[in-house]
């Protein structure tokens, strides 16, 4: 057994657990652990603002399927990162956050840089853990890995006092640890099973909505397998995207606030849906009393609070998408389960029907659609980018016209809705994932939330690609306001702002702007042909919605369409 | 609004109450007493809290309980036979022409008069809520100057053997 400093015992235990990079910022409590890191072969991101290192490690999560890490200092470092930290939650996406903390000697007394992030990041992470000495640091560090990768996945705040990283412990390595408060259900109760199985026997016109949790389970060939079983169309969350075939023909596009008329419909229509690995939020639901009203409701998901929380659940089924669904196809294999194929073609003739005649649409005019860009920059990266995107417009233009063939390539942030998360995403993303190009779809507003991050991809020399649909506008809450505030643009108007194609020069990356529809076709392909990162600047139709549109408090088959 | 007394075993460490209250407030559950101590395991402390709510609430309160990491145990005691008891220490005005009806208070209700001075009694008084409400009522008349309540603690009932019955 050897005896290390804790800053060498948390090299060890991040070697142990594979991690190859970690996003941080440093400052004066994390030196020591800095000095550490410099000294093995994991590669640190220098980012520009902590909230950077959180959404980096984020979108490196997802891209890779794996735990992000990310690493900041004390107080305003730590509180840096809160917004980065709530989204991973919202979003159920494996974080490790270490963080500094002032020596334990000092803490309660107001410290210069000293904040309780513990306290502060009690309802924002799955767990976290204030280390008191440093031989506890290892079993604590195993444990945040544990958590944060296992059952219904999520962020762990480790706060690290200056005191625990410079002193001595003994150190071996530990195994997996086992605690007995913590043990998430992967493997589904039978008898639920067979009711489902039950239910999806006498089902005319099934539908099943596909969420995160499928992305998070690997479960998306299990679920294409169970969709062609039962030739059931399939809608999504927007954490869902991805999760199904998006080119399939029984492919209903998202569903919700700003879903496909004909997913909507088919909610609002069918008699059986099945919620896997969803969680049934508002913005999925819109009027909770009228979500789905003719229908038997099967609800998968690994966490038990998701289920019957929103909706009331006929079938309610606990366990890890992927097992479930195999379970369900063996039981459906088993059982010889035959799809009444009449009464199929009825439903799906149904939906052909709402697809044929309100399909996706947007006007062309001599002013540029984002529609249209994102159209175009689909067809161009032949749908196999991996795109993030910031919040609002852009998110939900990218999530309706980019289709995704597969799983872990639309990043977004979900819940949380956080503006100025897609570039460091990105640069997350294209960390993980070197060999794909990665694009951020941004607006003009976000993309001005986390803008420096720039910087990081410069030095990096990380190629992501930056899609502003610049609107001049905050757009999306300016869409509420044309919409349901009689126009009264209040502090939404954002005119006053850089030249991004001239500010991402300066950042030394490429910049590029395009004010006419004849341009974008060119305009993308020198962006994304491009060695290094580039910003493409659109000036797009100032006053362009995103439809369908559900209002506020209203059913999802209430869609304003244009 | 059904009454829910929740029994839980958790981690005996520092935060873990506020992890417990922090779900509480954030979620918008109310907790209308609560009470903590350690168990006979120094590592395992007991929290009995008592919450209202209908069925899908008390539902949600006690899966998203369950979903702490330091939350070892979750029992609702109200589905179950259970003894509760709640603790209550009064102080009561006791002028001299109703001393006398004070101590018959006390003697019907067999609880312990624990201080006395010329112009109160603090009394101590041990039952259900329902019975700490009882006396309340009763001694209020006599003004009451300062109470403290520790909330409800309850276990549930061991099961009567078969011989038994």
């Amino acid at each position: 057994m050897k005896t290390l400093t804790g800053a060498q015992i948390i090299m060890a235990v991040l070697k142990e657990e594979g991690v190859e990079t970690i996003f941080g910022y440093p400052g004066g409590v994390v030196i020591d652990i800095f000095d550490e890191l410099g000294k093995t072969d994991i590669k640190h991101i220098l980012v520009r603002h902590e909230q950077g290192a959180a959404h980096a490690a984020d979108g490196y999560a997802r891209a890779k399927g794996t735990v992000g890490v990310c690493l900041v200092t004390s107080g305003p470092g730590a509180t840096n990162t809160v917004s980065g930290i709530a989204s991973a939650y919202m979003d159920s996406i494996p974080v490790v956050v270490l963080t500094g903390q002032v020596p334990t000697r000092l803490i309660g007394n107001d410290a210069f840089q000293e904040v309780d992030i513990v306290g502060i990041t009690r309802p924002c992470t799955k767990h976290n853990y204030l280390v008191k000495r440093t031989d506890e640091l290892a079993r604590v560090l195993k444990k945040a890995f544990h958590i944060a990768r296992s059952g219904r996945p999520g962020p762990v705040l480790v706060d690290l006092p200056k005191d625990v990283t410079q002193g001595k412990a003994r150190y071996e390595p530990l195994p997996e640890p086992t605690m007995p408060s913590y043990n998430p259900t992967y493997k589904p109760n039978i008898k639920q099973l067979r009711r489902a199985v039950g239910l999806i026997k006498g089902a005319k016109r099934p539908v099943i909505f596909s969420g995160g949790g499928v992305i998070l389970s690997g479960a998306s060939k299990e679920l294409t397998e169970f969709a062609k079983k039962l030739d059931a169309p399939v809608t999504a969350s927007l954490m869902g995207l991805g999760s199904f075939p998006g080119t399939s023909p029984l492919w209903l596009g998202m569903l919700g606030m700003h879903g496909t008329y004909r997913a909507n419909m088919a909610i609002g229509a069918c008699d059986l849906l099945i919620g896997i690995g969803v969680r049934f939020d508002d913005r999925v639901t819109g009027k909770v009393e009228t979500f789905a009203p003719n229908a038997n409701i099967i609800h998968i998901d690994i966490d038990p609070t998701s289920i019957g929380k929103n909706i009331p659940v006929t079938v309610p089924i606990v366990g890890d998408c992927k097992i479930v669904l195999q379970g369900l196809n063996r039981f459906l294999r088993e059982e010889k389960v035959k799809i009444d194929k009449k009464s199929r073609k009825s439903w799906l003739d149904q939906i052909e029907k709402w697809k044929s005649t309100q399909p996706l649409r947007y006007e062309q005019t001599d002013v540029i659609k984002p529609q249209y860009v994102i159209e175009k920059l689909y067809e161009l990266t032949k749908g196999q980018a991996i795109i993030t995107t910031e919040v609002g417009q852009n998110q939900m233009w990218a999530a309706q016209y980019y289709h995704f063939d597969r799983p872990n390539c639309f990043i977004t942030s979900g819940g949380l809705g956080c503006m100025g998360f897609g570039l460091p995403a990105a640069i997350g993303a294209q960390v993980a994932c070197p060999d794909k190009l990665v694009v951020d779809v941004a607006g003009d507003g976000s993309i001005q939330m986390n803008i420096q991050e720039l910087a990081t991809a410069v030095q990096y020399n990380l190629p992501v690609k930056v899609v502003i649909l610049n609107n001049r506008y905050l757009g999306m809450v300016r869409q509420w306001q044309q919409l349901f505030y009689e126009k009264r643009y209040a502090a939404t108007d954002i005119e006053q702002a850089p030249d991004f194609a001239k500010l991402a020069e300066s950042y030394g990356a490429l910049g590029l702007k395009a004010t006419k529809p004849g341009e974008v076709e060119a305009t993308l392909k020198q962006g994304l042909d491009s060695p290094g990162p580039a910003f493409m600047d659109f000036w797009i139709a100032r006053e362009e919605c995103v439809y369908p549109m559900v209002p506020a408090g209203a059913s999802i088959t209430e869609m304003l369409l244009a | 609004m059904q009454k829910h007394i929740i029994s839980l075993l958790v981690d005996n460490e520092p935060g873990v109450l506020a992890r417990v209250a922090g779900l509480f407030s954030g979620r918008g559950f109310n907790i209308e007493s609560l009470c903590v101590a350690e168990t006979l395991d120094p590592c395992v402390s007991r929290i009995t809290l008592v919450t209202h709510g209908d069925d899908p609430i008390a539902d949600q309160i006690k899966k998203q309980l369950n979903k702490l990491i330091n939350v070892i145990k979750v029992y609702d005691l109200t589905e179950t036979e259970h003894v509760e008891r709640e603790m209550a220490l009064i102080k009561v005005n006791a002028r001299a022409d109703h001393r006398a009806e004070i101590l018959r208070i006390v003697d019907i209700f067999r609880c312990n008069v624990v201080d006395v001075s010329p112009a109160h009694y603090t009394i101590e008084v041990t039952g259900t809520s329902d019975k700490l409400s009882a006396i309340l009522g009763l001694l209020k008349p006599m003004g009451i100057r300062e109470i403290a309540r520790t909330g409800a603690i309850a276990l549930g009932r061991e099961k009567k053997s078969a011989v038994g019955r």
